[in-house]
């Protein structure tokens, strides 16, 4: 701790404090900005769980809660607050800890922060109010030519501008931090991600600008709109918007390592290159969503949805070694030496912030990886495209991975930043195993259902009052009621989150380190920061026995990676020749 | 500390987490396990991509088509012909169409109907266009499990061989408004 301080201290400034436990400078204006976009990121959350509730229960055809109106306007509700304003809204607290505070700099112009929050707060609150009113019942992804209130584009529109300027903000803080050198040497790795999950929301956004602006005219009569064409300027911005989600959750991985169980960093040079692979390929992505259009010939959709030779999935190959390897290399550095897996079995399981990033790692890895390369092969798409298997595909990356890993944060923010003990601790330590559980066990059971052709977005898959019978295999009905628990199971833990965030910042038992003997209801790497810098014999000693249970754990990965991929093959080859 | 205190990379006797500012040089050549691992990463993805060109060469299932864009009124006039042309009866006021094998097929996607019932014939092959007259529908024929995505004022044309006599679904997996559960069309293959 203290050689944090003296590393990266430079002193507070009027209206800044230090941090009593990690030594960085908070500055007031970034400190209050990531709280209060931290906030804004719950309540969308707390929308969108009610929104899931009410889909998923719609979905498990046994309950079948809503009415069609109501079903595809929860469908609508529960996309737009999960997928854009309660992670858009957390990743500019994550740009706001990213930047100021990890580089102990002050925030350039800090009006304009605020000037974007109110955007981005107008934009969510308009599109929120069209879609309640029943005026934009056109689904997260408002294909044209199915049409909402002009209101809803402008409210999207203004929300974008407002996340653009943050990001624009972001970069302006690492020439300030550069240029008053208040960092010695390269800004950390953790920065480093941030900062490439800021370009591709640059990238993500403009995309968003091009396609959402025409739009918003054509729904006021100025112009007209290709379908087509839309389907690829707005998966622009739908498939990359989950890549900028990559990128801030992995960086996510590394600060939660470092600050659980003091992971290290095995080799900056291979990281960095890995993030570096994110931006300049993961905006291939909209092409994923392409694959069996009409639009695009084959080389089109071969080279880009492989993110031009799979060098996107390259990255996050790379980030599944190191990640656990830095966690490895760390405990072994802190005396878990023994065997292969000593590191593992003693890691703090009990602290959320650890076990939330882990099973993020793995749900992520293992369930929404594997999915997700296999479902985006051209050919592979044809018994994949638009069923359920899709977002049981997602729901393992952006909810297992992203919104677990920001889950897993909070519980290091709540007491770091807005400086109070976690309310409910008991409830808090197994709140990550009940979200992460609920998740698998939904994701896993919409691909089961996906593969029997179940489709997505989809009120009534017993086609009561279709012409013609359709009737689905028996174990559809099995795999909709553990969709419909799992999900439930999911909600509890959501909720759960909610309710501990909210009564932690609003009425909990204020935390600061110096006067206090207490360690209850903090997370453990926050009462005893993990050493953070090593030297000496031992870091040779690590070196040399490398990370034997990092080989073994992504070796498993690969032989299921495998098995997945070319089961799916198997089953492809099948069907109807078609071509 | 500068980079010679560090140790040359070899002795590496410094580690830092992802949140402290490395200093000096970092540029290092990996471990010998985490360059493993990007090898067989790298392979693997070249793996990955080598699998689509390989199945357009000796796969049976390619979604490329053969592609073109049509005005909704010419494609609404090519599906009525072609009902025009084959039609052998009615289902449920739905036109049966049974095309010869190797021709021209058309199933129109509208709010909420495929149309029309098509009738064809096991292991013979037929280019099948599919098209909308409104908004967006996605084909999902049950349960073989094959979906495209259909686009307004675009025209996919499939080569499709029936591998198998049964009475099949379409189902329409794509949103396309408040009947959209009602969409479900009919293929006889016999």
């Amino acid at each position: 701790m203290s050689t944090m301080a003296q590393t990266l201290v430079a002193g507070p400034g009027p209206q800044s404090r230090t941090c009593e436990v990690t030594g960085l400078k908070v500055e007031w204006h970034a400190e209050t900005l990531l709280k209060v976009n931290a906030v804004v990121a719950v309540v969308n959350f707390l929308i969108g769980i009610i929104a899931a509730f009410g889909v998923v229960m719609t979905r498990w055809q046994a309950v079948h809660l809503l009415p069609a109106d109501l079903f595809y306007r929860f469908l609508t509700l529960h996309g737009l607050n999960m997928l854009i304003f309660f992670i858009i809204f957390f990743e500019m607290a994550v740009l706001y800890f990213a930047g100021p505070i990890l580089l102990s700099c002050r925030l350039p112009a800090p009006r304009l922060g605020w000037l974007a929050f109110a955007l981005m707060l107008l934009g969510m609150l308009t599109v929120n109010t069209m879609v309640i009113q029943g005026r934009a019942d056109v689904l997260f992804t408002s294909y044209p030519p199915l049409q909402a209130h002009p209101l809803y584009y402008l409210g999207i529109i203004l929300f974008a501008v407002g996340a653009l300027i943050v990001t624009a903000l972001f970069f302006a803080t690492l020439v300030v931090a550069r240029r008053e050198r208040t960092y010695e040497g390269s800004i950390p790795l953790v920065s480093f991600g941030a900062l490439t999950a800021a370009i591709i929301a640059v990238i993500t956004l403009l995309h968003g600008a091009v396609i959402y602006i025409p739009t918003f005219l054509w729904s006021l009569g100025y112009m007209t709109v290709d379908p087509q064409v839309y389907r690829m300027v707005w998966w622009g911005l739908g498939h990359s918007s989950q890549q900028i989600n990559v990128a801030a959750h992995v960086s996510i991985w590394y600060l939660l390592a470092a600050l659980t169980v003091g992971g290290v960093v095995v080799n900056e040079k291979i990281s960095r290159m890995a993030f570096v692979l994110y931006v300049l390929f993961i905006s291939m992505a909209s092409a994923h969503h392409l694959l069996v259009d009409p639009g695009m010939g084959p080389a089109w959709k071969v080279w880009n949805t492989s993110y031009a030779m799979y060098l996107a999935v390259l990255a996050s190959m790379v980030h599944g070694f190191t990640v656990p390897a830095g966690i490895e290399m760390g405990q072994r550095l802190r005396g878990y030496t023994r065997g292969v897996f000593e590191w593992l079995k003693k890691a703090p399981w009990s602290d959320p912030g650890f076990s939330g990033m882990a099973l993020s790692v793995v749900i992520f890895g293992f369930i929404g990886g594997i999915t997700g390369v296999t479902i985006g092969t051209e050919q592979i798409n044809i018994i994949v495209h638009n069923t359920l298997r899709v977002p049981g595909h997602f729901h393992s990356t952006v909810v297992g991975g992203t919104a677990l890993a920001f889950m897993a944060v909070t519980y290091y923010v709540l007491p770091l930043i807005f400086k109070k003990r976690v309310a409910f601790w008991g409830l808090a330590k197994i709140q990550p195993y009940i979200f992460g559980l609920g998740i698998v066990i939904l994701s896993m059971s919409m691909i089961f259902q996906g593969i029997f052709g179940v489709p997505r977005r989809h009120w009534d898959v017993s086609f009561s009052n279709a012409p013609f019978q359709v009737e689905y295999h028996p174990a559809v009905q099995l795999f909709q009621a553990t969709m419909g628990l799992g999900g439930l199971l999911a909600i509890l833990g959501g909720l759960a989150y909610i309710a501990i965030a909210v009564v932690t910042v609003f009425f909990g038992r204020p935390f600061e380190l110096r006067d206090s003997r207490d360690p209850s209801c903090v997370p453990q790497g926050i009462w005893r920061l993990p050493r953070q810098i090593h030297d000496g014999a031992a870091v040779a000693a690590v070196h040399q026995t490398g990370t034997p249970g990092t080989v073994i754990l992504v070796m498993i990965f690969f032989a299921a990676f495998i098995v997945y991929y070319f089961a799916n093959w198997k089953i492809l080859s099948f069907l109807w020749k078609v071509g | 500390m500068t980079a010679s205190e560090r140790g040359t990379p070899m002795e590496r006797t410094e580690a830092h987490s992802a949140i402290v500012p490395p200093r000096g040089l970092w540029w290092r050549p990996a471990g010998k396990q985490e360059r493993f691992w990007v090898i067989i990463a790298f392979v693997w993805c070249m793996v990955l991509f080598a699998m689509m060109p390989l199945w357009h060469l000796k796969g049976g299932q390619n979604p490329s088509g053969v592609r073109s864009k049509v005005t909704p009124t010419d494609f609404h006039a090519r599906v009525e012909k072609f009902v025009a042309d084959y039609k052998i009866g009615e289902d449920g006021g739905m036109p049966v169409v049974a095309p010869p094998p190797g021709s021209e097929v058309y199933l129109l996607g509208q709010m909420w109907r495929w149309y029309p019932v098509l009738k064809l014939k096991e292991g013979a092959s037929y280019t099948l266009h599919l098209s909308s007259l409104d908004i967006n529908h996605g084909f999902s024929l049950y349960p073989v499990n094959l979906n495209f995505q259909i686009v307004p004022g675009y025209d996919y044309g499939l080569k499709i061989v029936p591998n198998k006599a049964g009475d099949f679904r379409v189902v329409c997996n794509e949103f396309c408004g408040i009947n959209h559960h009602m969409m479900v069309g009919r293929v006889i293959v016999e």
